[in-house]
């Protein structure tokens, strides 16, 4: 085993020091060291998305970088993404579009997707089926997941939205 | 008196999302407990082989690690029980041990279980166990286990057979084969498939060393059948002693019903040591050694007249059930699929004949349907195999044979109860008129003149839902070895606030919302204040969890059943409050008053505090509005409908582009729009899924090829169509909800819609049949052989 190393990072506004094994996970940081748990692991391949989070302001899935290369860098996950009480409007988005069943995929799913409207303001449909194709859901299809996306989309370009029932 | 707004059948957002879109759910990998240790599992390479000999002094000796547990260590415990075996035959179950036990029989099969301080250093000394092994002949196909020669699996099992049963009628079905004037004949694989939940399964298991109690909290779909097995079957404890929590849970699709070698070995290994013991899988582990669905192979004859009536169906099934007996996997191809192979059309004479095979594979159980899926994708591939056959059209051919609505409650011959209401003909209909049918195939022929390759392929499916009676299930002959009713708890506590503990485990399916909504309305209160818990055996009356589709027709039934025990007994009390008789009483939104007098009402929350402080209750009333219901339906139900696919089949690549997905689907009365049409877009994408993308494929050895999701295709966003749904209503008469469920229909009706539109496109060129997945190379190498056959 390798000696520890010493890091440091903001985590959702905070600074975080620690000493960790070079070879441990960014995600497993985040989760068993920092204990923000909401951030998932669903394989070991780096196919599913379920750890996405961002790092200096872009997408990452956290399972394939090592807590030291995130070494001074400002990593948001997804217990950071309400402001001020608010929701991001993607987090908005799946819950008025009924884009997430049993929410395992949810965290990463909507970081890619905040990530893809950081960058693209009004995606197609396509493009948004595109951006997330590095984010497995199996429980919804993902056509409310496009919704949502759109929704957000729309809600953050400031034009009118249209949710569920209530 | 001021309108009460109704929740049933809005389309409300769901009130478990807030902490899921936040990260803020619980699932069991969330959890950790104060000296927690974690556990890690030796796995075999080999599909079958010998143990010779296990060395784990390496691995003992490593900083961190506390223990090294081998098979023998745990014989003190019961191999896992198997709870449904195939009705009325014998079953020779082997079923698997904690860890195993002199011989392996599937890749993957647990062979030593690591324990240390924390997860990297477990998952280090995992290779420093030495494992011996000799290498033995592997079987994995479910047909070829059974001939002479094949690698014997299990010694108990000869050729490989586990159970050998068969329903219908054979002597008829002969007769009418042997009569018919068509007769189709094909073989038809319904491949292998990996569940995958998105969350893996695991177990974190906590002893109390001074009162002797477990608590288990793991990832599943009916933790109170997980305690009476574990407890009753597997440790030989009282069932007391264990308390199972499931928290959230991240998907499950039937891989999480089961009882998994990880309960007991994480329970056990907690008591040895006195720590808890936390195992999650990696998504390898769960997709070598967690249960996969399907996997049949089919001979089956369809028998008809020229004018396109069915006069019988002959079918023998291969069910691969793998390298031991999984929870219920023989009551699977049998109950859930051979009973019900009609499906929606009226055959006279029909007779399954089904297998059940170990194999060096991994375990085989319930998946998404459950039988259902394997039933519907054989009669709709065969109703399209007769169409061609006789040259008449797929959806007159179905029209001609379909179950008319006079004939419910219609009894299929094979043994089940009888299906309880349909009306089959709107449904086709109107997928029909969405896809401009007729114009389709005017279309269709002029692409073929421009050398291009559309399709159209129908599915008209009927399922089993709300799974259930526990008299048929129990009755002699179906093989279950427990009851299948419903709990759920309803309180109004003293503030006027309802909560119900609920027998069902919700994983994804919106139950809390979709029960919160009745709730409202049959006691009249705000929605808000209905609390919905679940998950806990300490919490809940003892239930059978969720799993086909049973949590609205069977759990919420028994809701709602208690909420009438609740207004029952709201009348009683109320009525002593207005010093009137209680037969004069009526209870309607959340008032109860003397009939003719709704001015002078006592509301459920006056009356909850009444009954809750119980100064003054009427002679033999007990304080408190607290009522329980165990709630065992009369009957299944079993929703239907139409899917239909237009696919473009690329002439040069083989590629399958899925145009359009339509769906007509009855599914009863619903309670909400936004979560039935949630659960059929997951349901179709997993049929879309098998058609087109997904097999779990081990090679001769019982390598499985497909063993991480970079092999085995789970879709993506860009692979999946948009579902065009709209929906026929016939409530279902089986309770007063009128309600069906719609968990699964959604797979059951796909995958041969995609694939009869696949080979509709290929009927041109003489192709009559083919296996799924229909990938761009088994599609291209279809394409090429048909050529050469024309040339």
């Amino acid at each position: 085993m390798a000696d520890k190393v010493r890091i440091r990072m903001t985590v959702n506004g905070l600074e975080q020091r620690g000493e960790v094994e070079p070879r441990m996970l960014l995600v497993h940081y985040l989760r068993e060291t920092l204990g923000l748990t909401g951030t998932h692991i669903g394989c070991d391949t780096s196919q599913c998305g379920a750890c996405v989070v961002h790092v200096d302001g872009q997408a990452v899935k956290s399972c394939t970088l090592f807590a030291v290369q995130a070494d001074g860098s400002s990593v948001t996950t997804i217990e950071g993404l309400v402001k001020d009480g608010q929701y991001h409007p993607v987090q908005e988005g799946f819950w008025e579009k009924h884009g997430l069943q049993c929410g395992f995929c949810t965290p990463g799913m909507i970081m890619a997707a905040a990530d893809l409207l950081n960058k693209n303001s009004n995606p197609t449909d396509a493009e948004i089926r595109h951006a997330l194709e590095g984010n497995l859901c199996r429980c919804t299809g993902y056509q409310n997941i496009v919704l949502a996306v759109q929704y957000a989309a729309a809600k953050m370009r400031g034009e009118p939205v249209t949710g569920a029932a209530d | 008196m001021a309108e009460v707004t109704k929740m049933i059948g809005k389309a409300i957002k769901r009130r478990e999302d807030p902490r899921l879109i936040q990260g803020r759910g619980n699932y069991v990998d969330d959890i950790k407990l104060p000296g927690m240790t974690y556990a890690a599992v030796v796995r075999s390479p080999y599909a079958h082989a010998k143990i010779k000999g296990i060395d784990v002094s390496r691995a003992l000796a490593h900083p961190g690690v506390l223990a090294v547990y081998v098979g023998e260590d745990m014989l003190d415990i019961n191999p896992l029980p198997a709870a449904w075996q195939a009705g009325g035959v014998k079953n020779v179950a082997v079923t698997p041990r904690a860890l195993a036990v002199g011989k392996v029989t599937h890749v993957g099969d647990g062979v030593a279980l690591v324990i240390a301080e924390d997860r990297y250093t477990a998952r280090d000394a995992v290779d420093l166990v030495e494992v011996e092994y000799e290498p033995l002949p592997a079987v994995v196909d479910a047909r070829k286990a059974t001939e002479p020669g094949a690698p014997l699996v299990h010694e108990a099992a000869a050729n490989n057979i586990c159970m050998e049963w068969e329903c219908g009628d054979a002597a008829r079905t002969s007769a009418a084969i042997a009569s018919a004037e068509v007769v189709v004949k094909e073989e038809i694989i319904n491949q292998r498939l990996i569940p995958t939940p998105m969350e893996t399964r695991g177990s974190l298991a906590r002893y109390d060393v001074a009162t002797g109690e477990f608590t288990v909290w793991m990832t599943s779909q009916a933790p109170h059948v997980m305690r009476l097995l574990l407890t009753a079957f597997v440790f030989g404890i009282p069932e007391t002693r264990l308390r199972c929590i499931a928290p959230n849970v991240g998907g499950g699709f039937g891989q999480k019903i089961f009882c998994y070698a990880d309960m007991a070995f994480t329970m056990w290994a907690s008591r040895k040591l006195g720590r808890p013991v936390k195992y999650i899988e990696d998504r390898s582990e769960n997709y070598k050694t967690s249960t996969h669905g399907r996997d049949h192979v089919t001979e089956v004859e369809l028998a008809g007249t020229r004018d396109g009536k069915v006069t019988g169906l002959r079918v023998k099934t291969w069910a691969n059930l793998g390298g031991y007996f999984s929870t219920i996997a023989a009551g699977i191809p049998t109950t859930l699929y051979g009973r019900i192979l009609t499906g929606v059309y009226k055959i006279p004479a029909a007779h399954c004949k089904v297998w059940g095979t170990y194999t060096n594979t991994a375990l085989v159980d319930a998946y998404r349907g459950a039988g259902r899926p394997e039933a519907s994708y054989l009669i709709e591939r065969m109703m399209d195999r007769f169409a061609a056959e006789i040259g008449m059209d797929p959806a007159e051919v179905r029209r001609r044979n379909y179950i008319q609505p006079q004939d419910f409650p219609y009894d299929n011959g094979l043994g089940l109860l009888t299906y309880d209401s349909g009306n089959y003909e709107p449904a086709l209909n109107k997928a029909l008129q969405m896809v401009d049918y007729q114009n389709f195939r005017h279309e269709q022929a002029e692409a073929r003149k421009q050398g291009r390759y559309l399709g159209l392929g129908l599915s008209s499916y009927v399922e089993i839902c709300g799974v259930a009676p526990s008299a048929w299930i129990g009755a002699a002959g179906q093989g279950w070895g427990a009851g299948l009713f419903e709990s759920a708890n309803v309180r109004v506590h003293l503030t006027g606030k309802v909560v119900v503990t609920t027998g069902s485990l919700p994983h994804g399916q919106g139950v809390e919302t979709t029960f919160a909504q009745i709730l409202a309305d049959e006691l009249g209160v705000p929605y808000e204040d209905v609390t919905i818990e679940w998950g806990d055996t300490l919490a809940a009356p003892f239930g059978y969890g969720t799993y086909g589709s049973r949590s609205l027709a069977v759990g919420g039934m028994a809701m709602h059943r208690s909420a009438q025990k609740i207004k029952e007994k709201a009348k009683i009390i109320a009525a002593h409050m207005l010093e009137a008789a209680p037969e004069d009483m009526v209870f309607e939104n959340g008032r109860a008053f003397v009939k003719g007098s709704p001015d002078k009402a006592k509301t459920l929350a006056e009356i909850a505090l009444q009954a809750s402080l119980a100064y003054s209750l009427p002679q033999g009333t007990e304080p408190f509005l607290d009522e329980t219901t165990y709630y065992d339906p009369p009957n299944c139900t079993f929703p239907f409908g139409t899917h239909i696919a237009i696919v473009e089949v690329d002439p040069a690549t083989g590629k399958v582009d899925l145009k359009r997905y339509v769906g007509v689907d009855d599914v009863g009365n619903i309670i909400n729009p936004l979560i039935v049409e949630g659960q059929l877009h997951g349901g179709i994408a997993q049929g879309v899924a098998q058609a087109l993308y997904e097999h779990g494929f081990y090679d001769d050895e019982g390598q499985l090829l497909s063993g991480t999701m970079l092999e085995y295709a789970i879709p993506t966003a860009a692979m999946l169509p948009w579902y065009e749904l709209e929906h026929t209503v016939t409530p279902s008469p089986v309770n007063p909800m009128g309600v069906k469920g719609a968990g699964e229909a959604g797979t059951i009706g796909s995958a041969q819609a995609v694939m009869n539109a696949v080979i509709d496109a290929l009927s041109h060129l003489g192709v009559k049949h083919m296996q799924m997945p229909a990938t761009p190379e088994r599609v291209w190498r279809t394409i090429q052989s048909s050529k050469q056959a024309a040339d």
